[in-house]
């Protein structure tokens, strides 16, 4: 079983336009939505939820103002100032440490299991999908992440499948990190712009420090050539490879407004582009 | 002082071209100073071209063991709630990269064998350009913790004239680092189904902060309904739309500004500061 990576760095590449397409293209595979911040990976492969779980991220801390003595210890000890001079929790700040809790003297502090988010496993007309939605302004996207993971290896194990798709977050930080933690290839989609470039060249240091093999795409390849000239010499110096250039079309953002993969959707030029990925990506995976 | 922050959920939706191009516009008008939240992948740099000054390290202080001192009790793992810290076969084991440094184990350790040592997990660096000034951030390859060197960003907050934060994609604790407090939010969108569903997300984000926002409209043209209803519904202002050409995205893609490049813009920014400042009664 193998497992292929979609990530960018910088937002808005194509990551999930490419996942969806190749989610038609792979057979026998599990898919997974990695960017549980602000998924929508659903919004092309159409889910039927099968499961639903809660996901309880790191406690809150609960002050109970009847043995509060405001001693403001807490507040001395507490570093992510989560506590206000009204000993009143803002549960935005509060990471769940429990530190408070261990060093009130009057025992006013408890810990309380908080739900941050959920996770689905869910069937789509492609195959079989874990993904998960952070809830608003919360923390532990990495530890979601993890889990989303943990479930779709658990799922590809039971199903005998042959690959897990999974369409990452954008950046570089905790949860880019906890999606990226043994897989056996990430494909790196980037655009031909200033911007593309630069956070390419971070997420290929980052993948260069998990020991990742990555791959590039480059997507609306033609919408300034030179730029991509330029990518496609900076990948030849790096070394990595490049697995194809997906041109700007219409048919791209016409498959999305209809809630579709473009490869099922078309059989224009970008949808054959994007099969040319699948297929380089493909070899890769089997090496 | 006027805090304008940009966010937008999904990425890519055209955070950084709104926020440069609003600096540069109202930087002819007073003092403006643009700070770039989006630690992970920071590129306003790459369109305003600032003289970058030093880096500052950001560091968080994660635990060291003095070995004479530890009887490997095991209290300091019992109380860690990152994983950050184990006890085997007598030793204690420190897994910096998962610390988040709330200190509770040197803290609580009843031998007070741990002390804190700083660990850098990115760098803060203040620069200029003409009238702007510029702070950005920049997580360290390989770290996970972004929102404490966000905060290191904001510490270099000016206390006048109009700040600009760019923020990171998404609605989790980064983006929240960037957004509290400030004046107004600006959020970015496309007229796609995940740019509507991710300005959706961003919008209860702000609401959630209670922080005022309204809505740009990037790349418009085909598919703007949806979005306009959308504000419409949630009662949003739709305060610039920037239509989708060929010639913008140029422009962008080679990391130029419009207010430079099209001087009609510089005036759409403009306006786009002013009507921020009615809306917050500045």
């Amino acid at each position: 079983m193998k497992e292929l990576l979609v990530i960018s760095g910088k937002g808005g590449t194509g990551k999930t336009t490419i996942v969806g397409s190749l989610a038609v293209l792979a057979k026998n595979k599990v898919l997974a939505d990695c960017d549980v911040d602000a998924a929508d990976l659903h919004l092309l492969l159409r889910p039927e939820v099968q499961e639903v779980h809660q996901f309880f991220g790191l406690p809150k801390a609960k002050i109970d103002a009847e043995l509060c003595t405001h001693c403001g210890r807490c507040r001395q000890v507490c570093r992510f100032r989560a506590i206000d001079k009204d000993y009143q929790i803002d549960p935005t700040r509060c990471e769940g440490c429990g530190v408070c809790y261990y060093i009130c003297p009057a025992g006013a502090i408890t810990l309380e299991e908080h739900c941050s988010g959920h996770w689905y496993i869910s069937a789509t007309s492609f195959g079989p999908m874990v993904h998960a939605a952070l809830g608003i302004a919360e923390e532990n996207s990495g530890k979601l992440v993890a889990l989303v993971r943990e479930k779709s290896r658990e799922l590809a194990k039971k199903v005998g499948a042959q690959y897990i798709l999974t369409d990452g977050p954008p950046g570089i930080g905790c949860p880019v990190i906890a999606s990226l933690a043994s897989v056996d290839l990430a494909l790196l989609v980037t655009e031909p712009t200033v911007a593309g470039r630069h956070d390419l060249e971070r997420v290929l240091e980052l993948t260069g420090y998990f020991q990742v093999p990555a791959a590039v795409c480059i997507n609306k390849y033609d919408l300034a050539p030179d730029k991509s000239r330029e990518l496609e010499e900076y990948c030849r110096q790096r070394g990595v490879p490049l697995v194809g250039q997906v041109p700007f079309r219409a048919e791209v953002n016409q498959a999305l407004v209809q809630g579709k993969p473009v490869v099922e959707y078309s059989r224009g030029p970008a949808a054959k582009a994007i099969e040319g990925v699948w297929e380089a990506v493909k070899e890769l995976l089997a090496q | 002082m006027l805090q304008i922050a940009v966010a937008s959920g999904k990425g890519g939706t055209g955070k950084t071209t709104v926020a440069t191009n609003l600096a540069l516009a109202l930087a002819g008008e007073g003092p403006v100073q643009f700070l770039d939240c989006d630690v992970e992948e920071p590129n306003a740099h790459l369109f305003l071209h600032p003289a970058l000054g030093e880096e500052e390290a950001v560091t968080i202080p994660v635990p060291a063991v003095e070995e004479g001192q530890c009887t490997a009790c095991g209290r300091c793992a019992e109380v860690c709630a990152f994983n950050a810290i184990a006890v085997l076969a007598g030793h204690v084991l420190t897994f910096p990269e998962l610390c988040h440094g709330c200190g509770g184990c040197t803290l609580l350790c009843p031998e007070g064998a741990l002390r804190e040592e700083k660990r850098k997990i990115g760098i803060v660096q203040g620069g200029q350009r003409g009238e702007l000034v510029f702070v950005q951030g920049k997580l360290e390859i390989g770290a996970a913790l972004a929102p404490p060197v966000v905060e290191a960003v904001r510490a270099k907050e000016q206390g006048m004239g109009t700040v600009i934060i760019d923020a990171a994609p998404g609605t989790s604790c980064p983006v929240v680092a960037a957004i509290r407090d400030v004046d107004f939010c600006l959020l970015v969108t496309e007229p796609t189904p995940f740019g509507l569903h991710d300005l959706d997300l961003a919008a209860r984000l702000v609401a959630e902060l209670g922080v005022p926002a309204g809505v740009i409209l990037n790349r418009a043209g085909e598919g703007d309904e949806l979005v306009e209803e959308y504000c419409q519904r949630q009662g949003l202002p739709l305060l610039l739309k920037i239509p989708f050409s060929r010639n913008l995205a140029a422009i962008y893609a080679q990391g130029k500004v419009l207010v430079e490049e099209l001087p009609q813009w510089r005036e759409v920014f403009l306006n786009l500061g002013r009507e921020i400042g009615r809306r917050v009664g500045r």
